[in-house]
Formats: structure tokens, C-alpha cells, sequence
């Protein structure tokens, strides 16, 4: 069985190149999409896991440990339980458009693994604007939650939906502006290009891109402390208040599916992707999607939630100039030929940079409530 | 084959939503087909070899314009039942007509010549000299920075409470 899935594999990968139909186009491309249906259920699966527990151990009680060994098949019993949960729609709501507001979320979460490489070369589609196209496709799914929020008829939804906008229009710019220096030194936009091109992880070249990158990703797909949309304690759950059952799934399967994905996209622009010794390279890929997403549990157990002053505050006042900053030296150092000469140097100066701009930035120019950086 | 199939699919697609935009009369619903249209003219960019222009189309006009839009409609009271009445209807009528002939007489008279060359394979860097390069558009760049930065300002003042 598996010679034979590698066998269509390697046809799949042979015959990609012509991109007409019929032929190896197709093979590739059922492989491909059934390949990512079912890591992004799987890892959806294993993130919630890893968030309950984690969350749990952080927060000093167990989390769920009664489904199975060590709670594992918590997620499992989860998802029964809203397939088989009733559909309500609000009298008020606009049908088609609750109806399918879930869809039209669901769909770019997936669609943004096409271009992640799984390892050298597997990955859907290795479009030479890779990284572009994860930008604009991640941009489309606030139309679905902004479908949930209006078509929904609750005024919590929709004010869950109206903070939404504000997030993601706001950090849009850093987390692009923070991509912008990743993409000067590897010189490429498509992402297998880029893992290629990190002999050094670029997190060690672009320490302060790294941060800018995880506190704009934490904020474009709403994680805690930028959950404002969903902000349990003033907007019941913002804008799927009047979702139930497996539309409520589909929006749960969304903000772990992004998660997931944000987590890719930062392994593969910073922490190397595929790359790595002895172990597989897809295992190594699933390890760094962890240990990101580790990290991101870790500052939503840790973090208060922010208010929305604060949350524009410090993406116009701290993220932008400081990802403006980060773009410019990174262009003067390309300039400078570093990246391929002076690894090391590049490397040490960097770090330097990135502590120095944040301690001084968050000490003279920008604070954010008791948020700044004590030394 | 599959590049005329998937246009005339764009195509038809493309001119439902624009129907729908027009002719609904529930404004958020129009929004969405508006949405619906920017995405199938990004397709219709990547049967043109445009892979670039696709992915800013989507990134520009969904991401943001459509976005914006769709909050003006939620900050907007009374207007998500069609356009109330009002005393601009005909002249609005009028000038929509004038429009229409014009972009009939330039469809008409445009020769629409195809080009023979065959595409660039990665857009970017070619997209990237003639905007960026020597003897490309750097001026024009810039100038259209400014005229946003200035516009953007423009908007803060007007807004701000005095």
C-alpha cells in the first residue's frame, strides 16, 4: 500500500511539470488535495489536543484526560458530539448568507497549504508568488466571518465582525512588511524557494521579522491576546454567537486550521521548513508546525487579553515602524552582500538590532499598558 | 481547451455577479457578489499568465476594498433594503446611460489586437524592472505613494473632531 501511494507519488511529481490537462496534472493534484484534507484534519485534531492539555497544565488544573488514554480522544468526542448537536438559524438571520458564511471561511484556510511545501518539491503548487498568494488568500476568509457576523442578525456578532476588520486591515502591513525581509535575502517569493534558500534558519537572519511575523499572524487569525472578535467575557463569542452544530464545527475547524496554517508559514519562512537532520523531512515539518503552535499557546496562557485601542495602538505604533525599521536594515545588509559572505556577522548584528530597537522602542516610544519590556 | 473552458466559466460567473451587484436589493448581499466578481477577474488574470496581478487583485480588492465596503454597509443605518428614494435618480440615470455609450463605442472601436509573445514565466522579476528598473516607471511609483500618503492624510484631517 504505501510503495503504491509512493508510486503515484513520484508519477504525480514527474509529471506535474506539464500544467495542461489530461495527465500527471490530475494525479498530482488528487494527491495533493487529499493530502492536505486529511494533515489539516489530523493536525486540527492534534493542535486542539495540545492546547487543551497544554492550556490545562499551565493554568495548574489537568484539562480533559477522561476520553481515552490521556484525553486523546477528546477531539474525536468533540466532534461527534457537534455533528450530531441541532442546526439552529436565527428567525432574523439572512439564510443563504449564515448558511454560508462557514463555507466561505473554510475554504481559504485549506486552499493556503497548496503552496506549502511538505518537503523538497511536494506541495501542490509551487507558485513563484507563493508567498503572495498566502497573503491575499488568508485576506478572503474575513469575508466568511464577516458573512457570519452580518447574516447572523446579533448585535454581538456583529460587533465581533466590525473588530475583525479592524484587526486584519491593521496588521496586514507588518506581518507583509516583516515578510518583505525574509523575501530579500532568499530572493524568492515561492516558499519552497525559500526553505531552499535557508542554510541558516532565517529566524537567526531575521530575529526582529520573526517576532513582528508571530505577533501579526497571533493577530490576523485572532488568537488570544488578540481575540477581541470572540472576546468571551463582552461578546458572548462574537461572530458565531448563533452558530450550532457542525457550522459552529466549521468555524472551530477554521480557527485551528488557521492556526495551523500560520504555524506552517512561520516554520517555513523562519525556522527552515522541511529541513533538518536524520529525521524524515515531513517530520520534521510537523515538529516546527508544533513547536510553533506551542509557542503560541504558551503567550495566549500567558497574556491578558488587549483592548481595541491598544490592539490598533500597537500595530500602528510599535509592529509598523519597527517592521519599516527591520525592512530597511534588512535591504542594507542584502545590499551589502551579508546574507552569503558574513552569515555570522549578519546573525550576531541582527540579534543585536532586534534587542535593541524593542527594549528602546518599548521604553521611550510606545507602551502599552504594564505590556513593555522591563529590564 | 481547458484555458477556454475555464474563461468562458470566469466569464459567466463574472457577469452574474456583476448582474448581481446592480440588481439585488439587499446591499450586504450585493457587496458579496461584488466580492464574487473581483475573484473570478483574478482568475481571468491567471488564464492571462498574470499570476501577480491575480494575487494583488485578491489581496487589494477583496482583502481590503470590498472589506472596507462591507463596513461602510454595517456602520450605515436603513440602507440595507435598497437605495431609499431620492431626487438624483434621474440625473443618476442619465449619466449612467452616457457611460454606458461610452465604454460601448471604445469596446467597439478597439481593434483588440492578441499579442504572439509568448508569457514570462516568473512575472516578478520582470514586473519588478519595469517598475523599479532602470528606464521603468520608478517616478510614476512613487508619485502614486505620495498621492495615497497625501490622500490618507487628507481623510485623517477631515475626520478628526475639532
Amino acid at each position: 500500500m504505501a510503495t503504491a501511494g509512493l508510486n503515484i507519488y513520484h508519477l504525480a511529481r514527474l509529471q506535474a511539470v506539464s500544467p495542461d490537462w489530461p495527465g500527471g496534472f490530475w494525479w498530482h493534484w488528487l494527491f495533493f488535495t487529499v493530502v492536505i484534507i486529511g494533515f489539516v484534519l489530523t493536525m486540527v485534531m492534534g493542535v486542539i489536543y495540545i492546547e487543551r492539555r497544554g492550556m490545562g497544565r499551565m493554568q495548574s488544573r489537568l484539562g480533559p484526560n477522561r476520553t481515552g488514554p490521556f484525553g486523546l480522544l477528546q477531539p474525536v468526542a468533540d466532534a461527534v458530539k457537534v455533528l450530531l448537536k441541532e442546526n439552529i438559524v436565527p428567525a432574523a438571520a439572512d439564510k443563504l448568507v449564515h448558511w454560508l458564511a462557514p463555507v466561505i471561511a473554510f475554504a481559504p484556510a485549506l486552499m493556503l497549504f497548496a503552496v506549502i511545501p511538505f518537503e523538497n518539491g511536494a506541495l501542490l503548487a509551487d507558485l513563484n508568488i507563493g508567498i503572495l498568494y498566502v497573503i491575499a488568500i488568508s485576506s478572503v476568509s474575513t469575508v466568511g466571518i464577516f458573512m457570519a457576523g452580518w447574516g447572523s442578525s446579533n448585535k454581538y456578532s456583529l460587533l465581533g465582525a466590525m473588530r475583525n476588520v479592524a484587526a486584519i486591515v491593521s496588521y496586514e502591513i507588518p506581518m507583509v512588511l516583516a515578510i518583505v525581509g525574509v523575501v530579500l535575502i532568499a530572493g524568492s517569493l515561492s516558499l519552497n524557494d525559500i526553505v531552499v534558500a535557508q542554510n541558516v534558519p532565517f529566524i537567526l537572519l531575521q530575529p526582529l521579522g520573526f517576532l513582528l511575523f508571530f505577533a501579526a499572524g497571533c493577530a490576523e487569525i485572532n488568537r488570544s491576546p488578540f481575540d477581541l472578535m470572540e472576546a468571551d467575557s463582552e461578546l458572548v463569542a462574537g461572530f458565531h454567537t448563533e452558530y450550532s452544530g457542525m457550522k459552529f464545527a466549521m468555524f472551530y475547524l477554521v480557527e485551528y486550521a488557521e492556526a495551523v496554517a500560520i504555524s506552517a508559514i512561520i516554520a517555513t519562512l523562519f525556522l527552515g521548513g522541511w529541513k533538518g537532520p536524520i529525521l524524515p523531512p515531513w517530520l520534521w515539518f510537523v515538529v516546527k508546525i508544533i513547536l510553533v503552535f506551542f509557542a503560541m499557546v504558551w503567550t495566549r496562557t500567558t497574556l491578558p487579553r488587549i483592548r481595541i485601542d491598544q490592539l490598533m495602538a500597537f500595530a500602528w505604533k510599535f509592529l509598523f515602524p519597527m517592521s519599516l525599521l527591520n525592512m530597511f536594515i534588512t535591504a542594507l545588509q542584502v545590499l551589502a552582500g551579508w546574507p552569503t559572505e558574513l552569515v555570522w556577522v549578519m546573525i550576531i548584528v541582527n540579534i543585536a538590532v532586534m534587542a535593541i530597537l524593542v527594549l528602546v522602542w518599548s521604553r521611550f516610544f510606545f507602551r502599552l499598558g504594564g505590556g513593555r519590556v522591563e529590564i | 481547451m481547458g484555458l477556454a473552458i475555464s474563461f468562458w466559466m470566469l466569464a459567466a460567473v463574472a457577469i452574474i455577479a456583476a448582474l448581481g451587484v446592480v440588481l439585488l436589493r439587499n446591499v450586504f448581499r450585493a457587496a458579496l457578489s461584488l466580492i464574487l466578481c473581483f475573484l473570478t477577474v483574478a482568475g481571468l488574470y491567471i488564464t492571462l499568465s498574470a499570476d501577480f496581478l491575480a494575487a494583488v487583485q485578491i489581496l487589494v480588492y477583496v482583502g481590503a476594498i470590498s472589506v472596507l465596503i462591507i463596513l461602510a454597509i454595517m456602520m450605515t443605518r436603513e440602507v440595507q433594503q435598497g437605495s431609499p428614494n431620492s431626487r438624483f435618480q434621474i440625473p443618476a440615470f442619465i449619466i449612467a446611460i452616457l457611460f454606458l455609450e461610452v465604454l460601448v463605442l471604445t469596446l467597439i472601436n478597439t481593434p483588440w489586437p492578441v499579442s504572439g509573445i509568448t508569457p514570462t514565466a516568473p512575472t516578478t522579476a520582470a514586473l519588478a524592472n519595469s517598475l523599479f528598473g532602470e528606464g521603468g516607471y520608478l517616478l510614476p511609483v512613487e508619485i502614486a505613494a505620495v498621492l495615497l500618503l497625501s490622500a490618507t492624510l487628507g481623510a485623517i484631517v477631515l475626520a478628526r473632531e475639532k
